[in-house]
């Protein structure tokens, strides 16, 4: 197999990948509405109630739509990601995974290439809300619009592959309900997607050092810092790594000789 | 029998597996050449599915050999899927996608370009008598129809070497048999080993070559008729009840 064969393989998945959003309009609709919710009825129910200080990289006092929209922009690729290792676990399901896995390409690039599909359309969900935002005067500069392209792919890749590992670990799609309450909402609410890190401090100190180790955190900063034209380095490199891990893992999980999936039974 | 040979498309040798305790193949060896039809008869539970997912890499093999056209899968997975062609018994068409988007995804999985693609997506299509279906999405085709789709996929990258496990379940007897001579087609016009799982004993049929499985165990493995002759028996059928009952006596 040449480079050839493995640039058109990830032209496929993703085109497949893209093929199956547009064709599943609600699931486009239920991305979008999810966070404007949050912004229209959740952001103004809190406007007055949470005062949010002046902290980097805002030089001023913000509005608290103004400080969840970096949040709700990571949300949108957490749902993304954990959606993709629910049709991960469907597909397995359904038999539609076989027909991926017995590609004569490595199962590693085969899954990375699934991982980058789903970034791709989670990066475009998030720029479409971001144009909606706007509505809420939600305006960073242009070149935040620019700057927050890479930070988006790398909070998408981190999210994509905990959604993989995830898929590899799941054994029916049942137990996908348990992902909601164990994965999605822990992780973003020990974080500084809705109140910023000091607020917590001052609640308690366990639960923020749990937000400072949570890479949903990372990923929130790192967006909310790119929108303005500035980089978060921790958080970048936080990032990266639990990226690393994480598709280390599921292709691991994903390895018929040891992975999770070699240990079920078939019959 | 049907003996391993480096020449084989298909050669199982020594094959075991198991779930934890349970065994469901034992000592598993056969081969298949090219043009051979072959069938691999078993009642339900006898161990196909588990050798199918064996034979196509999905499971790794602990116990035994698989070589597909004398290459080693478990040095060479990826040389050895190159060469195959798979019908899973599960359906696995995107029912969201059309007939030719389902083909072109299979293509680019194999790596080939669009125009291949394209043009290899246009004839397989025509050959299972569904070109003018080509843009239709697969959840508005019949069972049998999708079951024709799944086989054009399973050809678009040229393989040698077809595995179809109970490719008909659930369909028709028009469409099973249309299946049927389709695949004993290719065998016969294009050299293509196939090995056909079922537990359907009239699918055999004349000139096949069969290997019984039983509970995880190849019971007998040859031409049909060789087997009917050989356990005294009037048909297939009566062949596959005998040697069923012979190991359930021993």
């Amino acid at each position: 197999m040449r480079p050839v064969h493995y640039l058109r393989c990830l032209a496929g998945i993703v085109t497949r990948e893209g093929l199956r959003f547009l064709n599943q309009r609600g699931r486009f609709f239920s991305a979008l509405v999810r966070p404007l919710v949050w912004l229209a009825i959740f952001a103004a129910g809190f406007h007055f109630v949470l005062g949010v200080s002046i902290v980097p990289p805002y030089e001023t006092y913000v509005p608290y739509e103004v400080y969840i929209a970096p949040g709700l922009a990571a949300m949108i690729q957490l749902f993304n990601g954990m959606l993709s290792s629910l049709s991960m676990v469907y597909d397995r399901e359904m038999g539609s995974m076989r027909i991926l896995l017995v590609s004569p390409l490595p199962r590693w690039f085969l899954l990375t290439a699934k991982l980058l599909a789903g970034v791709i359309v989670s990066v475009v969900q998030v720029y479409v809300f971001l144009a909606i935002a706007r509505i809420w005067e939600i305006e960073p500069p242009w070149y935040g619009y620019v700057a927050v392209l890479p930070a988006l792919i790398l909070c998408g890749l981190m999210m994509g592959a905990l959604g993989l590992l995830l898929s590899s670990a799941i054994r029916q799609l049942e137990n996908f309900a348990s992902v909601m309450n164990f994965v999605i909402f822990p992780m973003f609410f020990a974080s500084s997607a809705l109140y910023p890190l000091w607020h917590v401090k001052e609640a308690s100190l366990v639960l923020y050092d749990l937000c400072q180790l949570n890479p949903f955190t990372h990923a929130v900063e790192l967006i909310r810092f790119a929108l303005y034209g500035r980089l978060e380095p921790v958080s970048a490199a936080v990032l990266a790594a639990s990226t690393i891990v994480f598709l280390a893992l599921a292709v691991y999980g994903y390895d018929p000789a040891r992975g999770l999936i070699a240990r079920r039974t078939a019959e | 029998m049907l003996t391993p040979s480096p020449a084989a498309a298909l050669s199982i040798e020594a094959l075991g597996h198991a779930f934890g305790p349970k065994r469901v193949l034992n000592g598993v060896s056969f081969a298949l050449m090219p043009g051979d039809f072959t069938v691999l008869l078993g009642l339900n539970g006898a161990g196909k599915t588990t050798l199918f997912s064996l034979a196509t890499g999905l499971y790794a093999a602990r116990e035994g050999t698989i070589r597909v056209f004398g290459i080693d899968l478990r040095a060479h997975a990826s040389e050895c899927l190159r060469r195959m062609g798979v019908v899973f018994q599960q359906p696995t068409l995107d029912l969201d996608l059309s007939v030719e988007q389902n083909l072109f995804y299979h293509a680019a999985l194999h790596g080939l370009s669009r125009r291949e693609a394209a043009d290899r997506a246009a004839a397989e299509a025509e050959r299972v008598g569904l070109g003018r279906e080509r843009l239709a999405k697969a959840r508005r085709l019949s069972g049998g129809q999708r079951r024709r789709i799944e086989i054009a996929r399973s050809l678009m990258h040229r393989p040698r070497l077809l595995l179809l496990d109970e490719p008909t379940v659930g369909l028709d007897i028009a469409s099973r048999q249309f299946l049927l001579d389709h695949v004993r087609r290719l065998c016969r016009e294009e050299g293509i080993a196939a090995l056909w799982a079922t537990h359907l004993i009239d699918e055999v049929g004349d000139g096949a070559r069969v290997v019984v499985l039983h509970k995880g165990e190849v019971l007998a493995a040859g031409a049909a008729a060789q087997l009917v002759y050989e356990t005294r028996a009037a048909s297939m059928r009566a062949a596959f009840e005998t040697l069923v009952r012979e190991r359930e006596a021993a």
